[in-house]
């Protein structure tokens, strides 16, 4: 007899406008390993998070062995022996491993930190996990980082753990231990559950697979009946037909060449490995990848907003000067102004990086160009103009153009920011995300705008989630994959850019005849 | 040679017990995240009520009680200057008020509630004494001051305060480090969402490290009126820049309060340096020099707070979140 | 499942608002400015027993009671509000100079020193050029040394600045010790020549300070607004990523907007000197150093609010100045006041940033 150890019952959950859960119902089992795969903004983590007591679902009920449960909080959660572990670690850096875990429990009268290392070192022990108790977490790696929340989850006596995404910042032997330790679990009768969207994982560490789609729940299958094709039909669904344009442009010219870009974070982790393409003006070429995979990374490159490695070259040819190429490396955003390359650049953090969100649109429209000409003084009487121009063609809803962009909804916001980067004539646009949030209409809007800058030459460079909007927009896809390319398609079914996404290490030969 | 070494330790122990009370005060207030600016006036009220309490007992009581008396004032200073943490909680913590600016505006309004209050309620002259008060807070209350020569002079010859003062420092050392209140405090200093997430408390651990902080800072204020400064209450802006010594004292110790211990008495030594190092040295320094002098604390820090900016060791940081508000977002 | 969704929903939940009409704004900082006068009268009453009414009334007669009552208004207005104009753009950069105070007294000694020194050998036009010059560097200085240390190292800035006013409090009293030999106060600076001291204007020398201050507080309104310096302030304070992300080199523009705020506060040191006091102390600030940061924080950078602040204040400080004297209490009522007033205009921040939602009485949950 199969017992539940969780039973979610028609929740759905909203965000203002957005409906990040409709309806859903699942279980998870005492003793299994359950995936739950979706794509980004498939509302995978959103439904954890319920479980896990950091969002209270607008309706729909959870049973928690075969009790209805309120889970208000992570502390009623840790109450109900449910832990989860997020992708954002939840760690004070300046305390040691034991102070971490033990922060916020209640138990005991006296506070025994003896005691609670040494409970902690059975754990570890128990389950193999190299942590060293007084080991301070700034001093940590990411892995280390991460089997840390884990070995917090367990102290607090979790039944049933989820793993947000645990993969993402592990190396491939890190991972392997990673499925050890979760198989190890299962045996000791946890349930254990695994927020993933890649398929080779799936496949080999879980039992049964949940997957969910744009909130909605789809269904869940035995991993045995599952191949890496079926996963991935059920999780992008059937193709949808976009109607999305796409205008053949002759006469391509290479405009951008990229050339072994190597970048690393500010923790350490290599975030671009190898990185070489091109891009052609009259072309959309799409970026895609699992969210992280190096995509912010690599237009920043461009942008001049990261610093890479020293093998990186990358190139631009001035379309205003003969195609004379230019190195880009080295350079800031001004200085790329400065040699008069038009480049633009939507970034994913609209309001944080590409708008100022306390000025309106006037004021944003001169963000980059507010330092032109010699005056001291600004001149805002072309910056007027242009976001006049731009509320009216975009059709920007706002009270008035002074407005501070902060208050404007999203799609509005993306109208600004895109329509003052097309606005700078660019050589070559660079867009993140630029529909996330965004209702169907403005994300039409917005397609039809990329195109047009094609149509006129521009090199378009796309960075999508979407992958039905990235097989019909673009002319030529790019798949990142853990900081390297693994591939560079064009007319590929969204299936195989799937496959692309979850590769590891990059080209894999079987899929070298999609590669160009 | 030797007695003017004495006497100026002498002289630098008790200043240091002052800034010492408020050094330790804030530090827990900080280490909540709290960044309070309004110490000095928080010490001015914890002086005032102090001595006022003290002032009325010994004048209205038949028989003034040395015990009695010590214990209205300490609570009556405690408590005032909790209330003014209050208003600094009330504002910065639930209406999200800037940090900085309503610290500076408690410190306008500490100092003037106290001087107001100083000067028109006990007399018009803005100067008068409680010599009973202050003869229960100077009592020497460890055996041996007189008996056991200059290990007594310079170690046992104080009011209680000034040994309440290394106690508090040891215990609020212990709770900081050793309880889990203290580590659930510097979580949500350091960290107040993983604090939140642990299931902590954020709101209530900021507001009783505040009142409680500034509660402790008041006690600096009363030292310098009822022992320190001979019981007499002067209408004038001494205990300001007592206040930001403290503040300063906070940092130097890089929020530590055991090295509050040392660097109390260090500051203290600095302080009274102009007068007692010429002589030692058997140098003459201009008067105007002297001056010069009372910067040492000051530039000390500085260089403290430089060293741990360039030094990047976590440890000596303050709090990370020390100045931001926190609340909870929805998504 | 209703119990959990009745506790789930809290009795009073708050959520960002910025949709606020002016006129709200205004109305709600009305309240708040008269709550705390009600307050503030509640207490007068209590504490003295005077009729609150009276009270306000003789403080009105504070600023208003006679035309030169009014001037000294105007006086110290200025030397507050050109603080407040001083601190506008390190406070929009948010960068928090605590240190207005010792950047004013590092002035007022750069002028004093040229006063004392040169006062017998260069014509007084040059020689107060020269204090302007020095005084503005000195400032500025002053500023610029924590400044480079937050651009760089990103030392905290409130904690150096604020330090850095007791070291100027340190240098000016030794200075000041220096200065006047066997005297027990440091008398006017060059009382028979008059050398460093501004002309009569109207019949006083603050004239100009007040004439300074008033065409700073449209250069800097103009400056913050529309200036590329003024641009690059907003973006920087705003977010430093943006700033990156629009080619601004952050570094640069912090050093150089605080060194600016100092030149200002340098420069208050030269009026305090040259048009008020003539003569310098430890306290030649007054506080106004850190008054001045609550006036800028409140008036939101815009500097004409902050004429309107700074004026609330001054008025504050002058009638409760007559309050004592007229009631026989004690000036320092003024602080009490001031700080009261302060509290409710910060605590009214909140309403025009915030809305409180309350549950709304018996809502259904499915």
């Amino acid at each position: 007899m199969i017992e539940n150890a969780l039973e979610i019952r028609h929740i759905t959950k909203t965000f203002g406008p957005v409906v990040a859960n409709r309806d859903v119902s699942m279980d998870i089992r005492k003793g299994e390993i359950l995936s739950v795969l979706g794509e980004n903004g498939s509302g995978k983590t959103t439904l954890m998070n319920m479980i896990a007591g950091i969002y209270y679902p607008d309706s729909g009920q959870i049973f928690v062995n075969g009790k209805e449960a309120a889970i208000r909080s992570p502390g009623d959660a840790f109450a109900l022996g449910i832990g989860m572990i997020h992708q954002h670690f939840k760690l004070v850096d300046v305390f040691t491993a034991a102070e971490n875990i033990v922060l916020g429990l209640k138990e005991g009268k006296k506070f025994d930190m003896k005691g609670a290392v040494e409970k902690i070192r059975a754990i570890c022990d128990r389950y193999g996990f190299d942590i060293t108790p007084d080991q301070k977490v700034y001093d940590m790696t990411v892995s280390q980082k991460q089997t840390l929340e884990i070995v917090k989850v367990l102290y607090r006596g979790a039944d049933i753990l989820i793993l947000d995404e645990p993969t993402a910042v592990l190396t491939p032997q890190e991972t392997d231990r990673l499925f050890q330790v979760m198989r190890e679990m299962k045996a000791d009768g946890k349930s254990v559950v695994i927020i993933t969207h890649k398929l080779h994982e799936v496949l080999a560490v879980s039992d049964r697979v949940a997957i969910l789609r744009k909130g909605e729940y789809v269904d869940t299958v035995e991993t045995k009946d599952a191949t890496e094709l079926s996963l991935t039909e059920m999780m992008v669904g059937k193709k949808v037909t976009l109607d999305i344009d796409r205008p053949v442009v002759k006469n391509k010219k290479l405009r951008l060449a990229v050339e072994k870009v190597s970048c690393v974070n500010k923790e350490g982790v290599t975030v671009l490995d190898d990185v070489s393409f091109e891009a052609f003006g009259g072309e959309i070429l799409g970026i895609a990848g699992i969210s992280g995979s190096g995509q912010k990374e690599l237009l920043e490159a461009i942008a001049g907003l990261q610093l890479v490695g020293e093998q990186s070259s990358i190139t631009f040819m001035d379309p205003e000067n003969g195609d004379e190429p230019v190195p880009l490396v080295g350079q800031n955003p001004r200085k790329i102004k400065e040699l008069g390359i038009h480049l633009s650049f939507v970034p994913e953090d609209r309001l944080g990086m590409g708008l100022v969100g306390s000025m309106g649109m006037t004021d944003n429209m001169m963000l980059k160009s507010y330092e032109d000409g010699k005056s001291f003084f600004i001149e805002r009487k072309a910056p007027k103009a242009l976001a006049e121009e731009i509320k009216e063609d975009l059709e920007v809803v706002t009270p008035g153009i002074n407005t501070p962009v902060r208050r404007l909804s999203g799609g509005n916001v993306q109208k600004v920011l895109v329509g003052r980067e097309i606005a700078a004539a660019p050589a070559v646009l660079m867009t993140a995300y630029a529909v996330r949030g965004l209702d169907i209409n403005t994300s039409y809007a917005i397609y039809r705008l990329l195109n047009e800058q094609k149509e006129k030459g521009v090199a378009v460079i796309y960075v999508g989630e979407d992958l039905d909007v990235l097989v019909e927009l673009c002319d030529r896809i790019l798949v990142l994959c853990g900081g390297k390319v693994s591939g560079i398609v064009s007319g590929a079914t969204k299936e195989e850019v799937g496959l692309l996404m979850t590769k590891v290490g990059g080209k894999d030969p079987a899929e070298g005849g999609m590669t160009e | 040679m030797l007695n003017n070494l004495i006497a100026w330790l002498i002289r630098a122990i008790p200043f240091g017990t002052i800034i010492l009370y408020g050094s330790m005060g804030e530090t827990l207030t900080e280490k909540s995240g709290n960044l309070n600016l309004g110490v000095p006036g928080i010490m001015y009220l914890g002086g005032y009520a102090g001595y006022l309490c003290g002032y009325l007992y010994e004048n209205h009581a038949a028989n003034p009680n040395a015990f009695v008396c010590v214990l209205l004032a300490l609570l009556a200073a405690f408590a005032a200057s909790a209330l003014g943490g209050l208003i600094f909680s009330f504002l910065t913590i639930t209406l999200r008020a800037n940090q900085n600016v309503t610290g500076l505006a408690l410190t306008t309004f500490g100092m003037g509630v106290a001087n107001f209050g100083g000067k028109f309620l006990l007399n018009e002259s803005g100067y008068s004494s409680a010599p009973f008060s202050n003869a229960a807070f100077a009592y020497k209350i460890l055996p041996g001051a007189d008996s056991t020569g200059i290990f007594g002079k310079i170690f046992l010859s104080y009011g209680f305060l000034v040994y309440m003062a290394i106690i508090m420092a040891v215990i609020l050392h212990f709770v900081l480090n050793r309880t889990r209140v203290g580590l659930n405090l510097r979580a949500v200093g350091e960290n107040p969402a993983t604090a939140d997430a642990a299931g902590i408390h954020v709101t209530l651990y900021k507001y009783l490290a505040t009142c409680i902080g500034a509660g402790i800072s008041g006690l600096g204020g009363l030292y310098y009126i009822l022992d320190y400064n001979n019981g007499i209450w002067n209408t004038s802006d001494q205990i300001e820049a007592l206040g930001w010594l403290a503040v300063a004292l906070v940092i130097f110790t890089t929020w530590r309060p055991l090295n509050g211990i040392w660097g109390a008495y260090l500051f203290g030594v600095l302080y009274w340096l102009y007068q007692y190092l010429p002589n030692l040295l058997g140098i003459t320094i201009s008067t105007y020099a002297i001056d010069l002098v009372q910067m040492i604390p000051y530039m000390v820090t500085i260089v403290v707070l430089i060293v741990v900016s360039l030094h990047k060791k976590r440890e000596n940081q303050p709090p990370a979140s020390l100045g931001i508000a926190y609340f909870r977002e929805e998504r | 499942m209703n119990a959990a969704a009745h506790v789930k929903e809290p009795f009073v939940r708050m959520a960002k608002r910025n949709d606020l009409s002016l006129k709200k704004k205004i109305f709600i900082r009305a309240i708040a400015i008269l709550a705390a006068l009600l307050v503030d009268g509640i207490f007068i009453f209590l504490i003295t027993g005077l009729n609150p009414f009276g009270v306000y009334g003789v403080m009105f007669a504070g600023s208003f009671g006679t035309f030169m009552k009014f001037k000294w208004v105007l006086r110290d207005l200025a030397t507050l509000l050109i603080v407040g104009i001083a601190l506008a753009p390190a406070f929009k950069m948010r960068f928090w100079n605590i240190g207005a105070e010792g950047q004013i007294l590092m002035g007022g000694l750069a002028s004093a020193v040229c006063m004392i020194y040169l006062g017998n050998t260069l014509p007084n036009w040059l020689l107060l050029l020269v204090m302007l010059v020095t005084s503005v560097l000195c400032g500025a200085l002053w500023a610029f040394i924590p400044a480079v240390f937050k651009a760089i190292w990103n030392t905290n800035e409130t904690l150096f600045t604020l330090m850095m006013n007791y070291v100027a409090t340190s240098i000016v009293a030794c200075c000041t010790n220096f200065f006047r030999g066997d005297n027990a106060k440091m008398a006017l600076i060059n009382m028979g020549t008059k050398a460093g001291w501004f002309p009569m204007i109207l019949g006083q020398r603050y004239t100009i300070n007040i004439l300074v201050v008033f065409v700073l507080t449209i250069l800097m309104y103009i400056y913050l607004k529309y200036t590329k310096h003024g641009y690059e302030i907003s973006v920087v304070g705003e977010s430093e990523n943006t700033a990156r992300y629009a080619g601004i080199d952050v570094k640069k523009v912090m050093i150089r907007t605080i060194s600016i705020s100092g030149a200002i506060c340098g420069l208050a040191g030269y009026l305090i000197l040259a048009g008020k006091d003539m003569s310098l102390s430890t306290t030649s600030a007054g506080g106004n150093g850190f008054t001045a940061i609550i006036v800028a924080w409140l008036a939101k950078f815009n500097t004409f609010y902050m004429v309107l602040i700074s004026f609330l204040l001054v008025f504050l400080d002058k009638g409760a100045s007559d309050i004592a004297s007229a009631f026989q209490v004690n000036d320092y009522m003024s602080d009490i006041v001031t700080g009261v007033i302060l509290f409710f205009i910060l605590g009214s921040e909140f309403f025009i940033n915030y809305k409180l939602i309350f549950r709304k009485g018996g809502a259904k949950n499915a």
